[in-house]
């Protein structure tokens, strides 16, 4: 059987140089420290994608995206078809924690200061992607055509319409019209099962190509105490060690998918009606609800700019700083951790908890 | 470059879709006398967008447009407030459609109501 696997290998490799991946492989490893723990949410997020890939193909064998059909399928899959009601709530439910391990991705690169020098661009490339995975939660949503998402999708895109100059353009683009209509269905589906899968698998290569290239980024205060001798450099090899340890994860994952959704299966909600009032209690995604209550918040002018755009305005600055803070944290080139960095990271994660839970009280 | 932009410029102009013409009707029936009771409101189909007939505690009628000036939720009237709410970020109008409380940056676009037979019609004035 070995003689066979073996001779299977060598096969592929006088075909597809193969063992030059069985080489990188076997040099792969992952630095060791206390910090490793946050080595594994990167992966965990790369397999509730893979979770979102597979459901949503079986999804797709039901759904119909026209606002005549698209709550009636959903319903059918949900009550008609056998486990229709588990595939599509492991689908939303994964979709949730896969943006919820995202965030915590992001949040750990960012304060273990992962994207220095040369990491920018794997930085940059993960931003992106979690931008890519907001656009298939926005665009998700939208969907199953229930009340809730319907006006969702309303505020969304008017918000993209408030901008000066592109933003009609941008408005009609979105929606396909004037109106939140069929004709935003039918492009919301195009963006969330063509679009949006193109981009991110374009992206998803970069960085992971890049996280290969580059390697593993050792703390900031784990290289001090190396280079001041408290403790030595130790890793563990990626393939086997590191990878066993990351399938563990994925498999209580798999097992906390099923749970959440055998306990709670996901709601289907009222149908859209476009001459209904929008429901009390209205509110988008948990990981939008931040923004959505700024805009509560918001008056009418701010100076001479419309409320919702001077909003607007001041998150997409926030989104440019973050983006651009391995060119902007200057110091950290030089392994010195600057407090303002650490600092803006608080506040950013303190913002998103207060106005969230301001927006669910 | 030109051809570069004689392939975009088909595409970009093929993702924008013909504009819709909009409803010639300058009026509508928005409901049969009687059929709302004091104090309440009801949701209307105005051409492509959605208009909220008021009934006042003292009988009478006010319509407005009933989409929100802020980010186009469709309004509601709320009787024990006696004011016109939007439920998405909490916005209040009185009920000449002045924009009171919340974000909402403009008052509500305001219709005419005439009773005509057993027909609540409003009208577009602008």
């Amino acid at each position: 059987m070995a003689t066979l696997f073996r001779k299977t290998l060598n096969w592929l490799d006088e075909r597809f140089g193969t063992g030059s991946v069985e080489e990188f492989l076997r040099h792969k490893t992952v630095p060791v420290s206390r910090h490793i723990i946050w080595y594994y949410l990167g992966g965990m997020t790369l397999f509730l994608f893979i979770i979102q890939v597979l459901t949503g193909i079986l999804l797709l064998l039901y759904y119909r995206p026209t606002p005549n059909d698209a709550f009636e399928s959903v319903q059918y899959i949900m009550t008609q078809v056998r486990f229709g009601w588990l595939i599509r709530s492991v689908h939303s439910w994964s979709a949730n924690l896969m943006i919820f391990t995202a965030f915590l991705h992001m949040f750990s690169v960012y304060f273990l200061k992962a994207y220095r020098k040369p990491r920018e661009l794997t930085w940059i490339s993960g931003i992106l992607l979690l931008f890519i995975l907001l656009g298939f939660g926005f665009s998700g949503y939208l969907l199953p055509w229930n009340t809730l998402a319907f006006f969702a999708t309303k505020v969304g895109t008017e918000m993209a319409g408030s901008i000066p100059g592109i933003g009609k353009w941008l408005l009609v683009f979105l929606r396909g019209g004037d109106e939140v209509t069929g004709a935003t269905l039918t492009r919301f589906f195009g963006f969330h099962v063509a679009v949006l899968p193109g981009l991110a698998t374009l992206l998803l290569a970069i960085h992971l190509f890049l996280v290969q290239r580059l390697g593993m980024s050792v703390p900031p205060s784990v290289e001090r105490a190396i280079a001041e001798g408290r403790t030595t450099e130790r890793s563990m090899p990626f393939f086997p060690n590191f990878l066993l340890r990351d399938m563990i994860g994925w498999y209580a994952a798999l097992g906390a998918l099923g749970g959440l959704a055998a306990i709670f299966p996901w709601e289907l909600g009222t149908k859209a009606d476009a001459f209904a009032a929008a429901p009390a209690g209205i509110r988008p995604e948990w990981y939008f609800l931040f923004m959505f209550q700024t805009l509560k918040y918001l008056p009418a002018k701010i100076l001479f700019l419309e409320g919702e755009f001077a909003g607007l305005l001041v998150f997409g600055a926030a989104a440019a700083v973050w983006i651009l803070v391995p060119f902007l944290d200057r110091r950290i080139g030089f392994g010195r951790v600057t407090r303002l960095f650490t600092g803006l990271g608080i506040f950013v994660i303190g913002y998103i908890v207060v106005l969230s839970a301001l927006a669910l009280r | 470059m030109a051809s570069i932009v004689s392939f975009i410029y088909p595409a970009m102009r093929y993702i924008i879709p013909p504009p819709v013409a909009e409803s010639p009707s300058r009026f509508v029936v928005a409901a049969k006398v009687g059929e709302l009771k004091n104090n309440s409101g009801k949701i209307f189909k105005f051409g492509s967008r959605p208009g909220l007939l008021v009934r006042l505690a003292d009988g009478s009628y006010r319509a407005f447009s009933a989409v929100c000036t802020h980010l186009n939720c469709t309004v509601q009237y709320r009787s024990d407030l006696r004011e016109i709410w939007c439920a998405c970020h909490n916005g209040l109008y009185d009920l000449e459609g002045r924009n009171v409380s919340g974000p909402p940056p403009r008052p509500l676009e305001i219709f005419e109501v005439h009773i005509q037979g057993e027909d609540v019609v409003v009208t577009r004035t602008a």
